[in-house]
């Protein structure tokens, strides 16, 4: 006699379960939007049509241009990487460790290059100092009577100041974090030792923050190498390329050709390489030497006090953050509501036109803001549902292999945008099943689920931690079934968490520009994709506008999303 | 003997947003004599670790003056401030502070090498500290690979390896399970004996200062309530803080008439061995050990609940409209219910604490 409730507690129960449909769902979706496209760049690289080749990959190897990219893009990341860690430190140390006045100020300050995308920053950057037509340098020469340009950002030198002042505040973040968790005694015992504060911060501090200094250095580089909007934006003008923009530039070149997009995968798997390295790196660090410095009574630390030097390095901070931070948006806003780029900003060329035109004279701006909230909304909605059942699958269900379906979501998280979307043109232009969604908006919508799929799996899975598995079995003992206890018990707990995913991807979906600038076809023009070709077109001030729409757009948004999530009973 | 560690006037006022200024150390004097063992006892937010932090030099004063060893090392009025690192003090925190980057040797050799002491004799003092604390061999282990009673004692060696005038001790026990806490006790008392330091000693603890100390006292609100011994303290509280922090007490309205004692609520009068000065209402306070229950003499009271306790009968009485609790040998048995009659030992009287200080006690809770 076989009982089928015994059966199912065992865990044997034949045919299909609610779990099992679910598992069997997660992996399906993972193999389609992850590993086919990831598969189909290495496939493309060395499969010639006929038989394995290796000579190809080769060849693009040793490209000059593609050489020239590859120093570029090292060049850029490591000093790059090694100013934004030296400025995020000092602005750390500043904030969590001294007595300098108006911290609330400056923490909202490095809280704003979050919110806009790289690519505006580096067309702000462009407008303030690009060689002689740039507005600073153009104001700089004529002050003090220059005959050259002090400053011409289109050049490495110009990618890396950008990147740096973009950049620095991921150091910032995890170095404050770690320095207000760290135990102020643990600081405190070594001056009662009888060692000078220099002495303290040279021996104690530092390197009981080295965890923190290394991982935000290695998010930098990685991001760095990875990106495609500083560098495109004020670098292809005089032809400075680095590994994403050369692939793009290789893509747009091959005009379909099989060759061309050979070349352009076989690049996307060196910039992978470079990046994978960093992402060992940065593995390595979080699982090893990292330090407990969290510990005892919360204690506010002893503020150092700067005494003489407090005035001056407030004024020398707020100068910094005011030219890094504010300069940028005010350069766009100023040039949104001015009659010509070039022209002086005085009152009679003060104008509203351009963001008059930019909505009635433009069908492709009009399209793309259409298609980015669509786009926005839907890898939102799609995420939220998926990443939320991967986060169950992967914490409540635990199959086999259940490590292996967290690596596949995280996976694209950290593969450069400009891959994957390589990998979504490979796949996704009828190599399967002849489904061809190349040019339209639906290859877009599956690189951004691929993109950002992550983000909801992680807040997700961190709520369902929260929720006790004794939660469930109280409403299962109530006589709800293991269906009415997941939809009235788990996911209603959880519910803050999903939300907060859901714009957790709507809002850098918003705006995106590096998997976009390759899979947009004539009708589905993102936001970004609109701002760069109305810049590429020339038409400045019409992309300033756009773009003041797109931030205020997106601090709404992020408005909201804060006013949803506040207070929110805890659980 | 002299003084070691001198306070005069010490206040330390903090403006908080919530709460706008609070006196967290409200004129504190003391001297603590050389060699002492002295302890502060309070509850949390009493101010205790800020005087310890203000001693240390890891907080300002806002009014008066501190001296360590006779030389003035803080003193607001005078603009005399001397950084913690100048002050020649050992302190041993709360959560150990142990630096996880270093290993246990370099933890402890740390103060030697801030002062360039040569590294030969870094060597001797430093293994010669480990000796005295346990930690023989465990030099090149690093501290999370110890346990917390391991920890503490490497704070320990690091804190006696500079042959200190005094030592700070910020609750150094709170952290470590009972059984550990005792030795722990043990052995600071035999390090202090053999270094002849002096320790100032902060704790909640009650038995932990009472065992320790040579002198202790006890602080609430920001004020010292009262300074003595450990006998003093606890047999001749000076109000009805000190009685109700330390050990047990039953605290009895009573109303005082011609000398004589009356439970507030009407009946006999009570039984006591020691009359109260004034007349009028106020409130007796005794301990539950010095209350005598008998079926001869006394006042006659009911026993509401019985509860077996390991060492001791305890009682449950009605004392007119107040309860109190009695502990009582089991030799002498009563039942549930039983008339009996009780005699009190050693009471103390204290007037009815004013609204104002129950207003201020609920205020400084929220924080």
């Amino acid at each position: 006699m076989t009982n089928k409730d015994f059966l199912k507690l065992e865990g044997k129960k034949q045919g299909l379960s609610m779990d099992k449909i679910m598992t069997i769902f997660c992996y399906v979706a993972l193999i389609t939007v992850v590993i086919l496209p990831c598969f189909m760049i290495i496939y493309y690289t060395f499969w010639d049509g006929t038989k394995i080749d290796f000579e190809m990959f080769k060849s693009v190897l040793v490209q000059k241009e593609n050489l020239a990219a590859m120093k570029n893009t090292m060049i850029i990341a490591v000093i790059a990487t090694a100013f934004a860690t030296l400025v995020g430190v000092f602005f750390a140390w500043l904030l969590g460790r001294s007595d300098i006045p108006l911290k609330g100020f400056m923490k909202f300050l490095f809280s704003i290059p979050f919110m806009i995308p790289p690519f505006l920053a580096a067309m702000s950057w462009d407008m303030m100092f690009s060689g002689r037509g740039g507005y600073v340098n153009k104001l700089l020469m004529s002050v003090f009577n220059l005959a050259n340009a002090p400053l011409n950002i289109n050049s490495i030198l110009g990618i890396i100041i950008i990147e740096v002042v973009y950049y620095f505040p991921f150091v910032y973040m995890q170095v404050v974090s770690a320095l207000e968790r760290m135990d102020p005694t643990l600081e405190e015992s070594a001056r009662i030792a009888g060692a000078s504060q220099l002495y303290v911060i040279r021996k104690i501090t530092l390197p009981l923050t080295i965890p923190a200094i290394s991982s935000g250095m290695l998010l930098v580089l990685i991001t760095s190498l990875s990106n495609y909007g500083i560098p495109s934006m004020v670098g292809y003008s005089k032809g400075i390329f680095t590994l994403p923009t050369m692939i793009v530039e290789l893509m747009n070149r091959s005009g379909g050709s099989f060759t061309g997009i050979r070349e352009a995968a076989a690049l996307s798997i060196v910039l992978f390489i470079v990046v994978a390295i960093a992402l060992l790196l940065q593995r390595h660090l979080l699982t090893h030497g990292r330090y407990d410095i969290i510990k005892g009574k919360s204690m506010r630390p002893m503020l150092i006090k700067l005494r003489g030097a407090k005035y001056p390095l407030l004024i020398f901070s707020l100068a910094f953050l005011t030219l890094i931070v504010i300069a940028p948006i005010v350069m766009i806003i100023l040039v949104s509501f001015n009659r010509a780029y070039g022209l002086p900003f005085t009152r009679e060329n003060m104008t509203f036109i351009h963001y008059i035109n930019v909505f009635t004279k433009n069908a492709m701006v009009k399209d793309s803001v259409k298609n980015s909230l669509f786009l926005a909304f839907s890898a939102g909605t799609i995420c939220l549902i998926l990443g939320t059942m991967l986060a169950y699958v992967i914490y409540k269900v635990k199959p086999r292999g259940g490590t292996l379906l967290e690596m596949l979501a995280v996976l694209p998280y950290s593969l450069p945008g400009t891959v994957m979307s390589i990998g979504c043109i490979l796949a996704w232009s009828g190599a399967f099943f002849g489904i061809s969604l190349y040019n339209t908006i639906w290859i877009i919508l599956v690189a951004y689920v691929a993109r950002y799929l992550s983000y909801v799996l992680k807040s997700s899975s961190a709520a369902l931690q929260q929720v006790h598995p004794s939660l469930e079995e109280a409403a299962r003992s109530c006589g709800a079934s293991h269906y009415d206890a997941l939809k009235d018990v788990t996911l209603p707990l959880i519910k803050p968490a999903m939300l907060s995913g859901f714009f957790l991807v709507f809002l850098p979906c918003m705006r995106e520009l590096t998997t976009s600038i390759l899979l947009y076809g004539p009708k589905s023009r993102t936001l970004g994709v609109a701002i760069y070709q109305l810049r590429t077109n020339g038409q400045i001030n019409q992309a300033s506008a756009l773009s003041v729409i797109t931030i205020l757009l997106i601090i709404i948004m992020n408005n909201l999303v804060k006013y949803i999530t506040r207070d929110r009973r805890k659980y | 003997m002299s003084d070691q560690i001198v306070l005069e006037h010490v206040t330390k006022t903090f403006t908080t947003k919530e709460l706008g200024s609070v006196t967290a150390v409200d004129d504190f004097n003391l001297a603590v004599k050389k060699g002492e063992c002295f302890s502060f006892l309070g509850p949390s937010g009493c101010g205790k670790t800020t005087t310890l932090r203000m001693i240390a030099g890891f907080e300002d004063l806002s009014k008066g003056s501190i001296y360590l060893g006779g030389k003035l090392v803080s003193d607001k009025a005078k603009n005399i401030y001397i950084p913690p690192e100048k002050r020649n003090l050992g302190m041993v925190f709360q959560a150990f502070a142990v630096w996880p980057h270093l290993n246990v040797f370099e933890n402890v050799a740390f103060p030697l090498r801030v002062k360039k002491v040569p590294k030969d004799e870094i060597r001797k003092k430093v293994l010669e500290a480990m000796h005295y604390c346990n930690l023989d061999g465990l030099e090149k282990t690093f501290p999370s690979d110890l346990s917390g009673g391991q920890q503490q004692r490497i704070a320990l060696a690091r804190a006696i390896v500079v042959n200190p005038e005094a030592m700070l001790l910020d609750e150094p026990l709170s952290n470590l399970d009972p059984h550990l806490r005792e030795s722990m006790r043990f052995e600071i008392k035999r390090l202090q004996k053999e270094f002849g330091f002096t320790i100032i000693f902060v704790t909640h603890d009650q038995a932990e200062a009472m065992a320790l100390s040579d002198r202790m006292l006890i602080m609430d609100m920001g004020n010292v309530q009262q300074v003595g011994t450990p006998w003093e303290l606890y047999n001749n509280p000076k109000n009805r803080f000190v009685h109700s922090f330390l050990g047990q007490s039953n605290f009895i309205n009573v109303d005082v008439r011609g000398g004589t004692v009356y439970p507030v609520g009407g009946g006999k009068p009570i039984w006591v061995d020691n009359d109260p000065k004034h007349d009028g209402e106020q409130v007796l306070a005794c301990r539950p050990n010095m209350m005598e229950l008998s079926r001869e003499e006394g006042f006659p009271c009911r026993i509401i609940k019985r509860t077996f306790k390991t060492d001791f009968v305890e009682y449950l009485l009605q004392i007119g409209k107040d309860s109190a609790i009695v502990q009582a040998p089991h030799r002498v048995l009563f039942k549930n219910g039983e008339e009996c009659f009780l005699k009190i030992h050693n009471p103390s009287y204290y007037e009815k604490e004013s609204d104002e200080a129950a207003k201020e006690r609920e205020r400084r809770n929220v924080v």
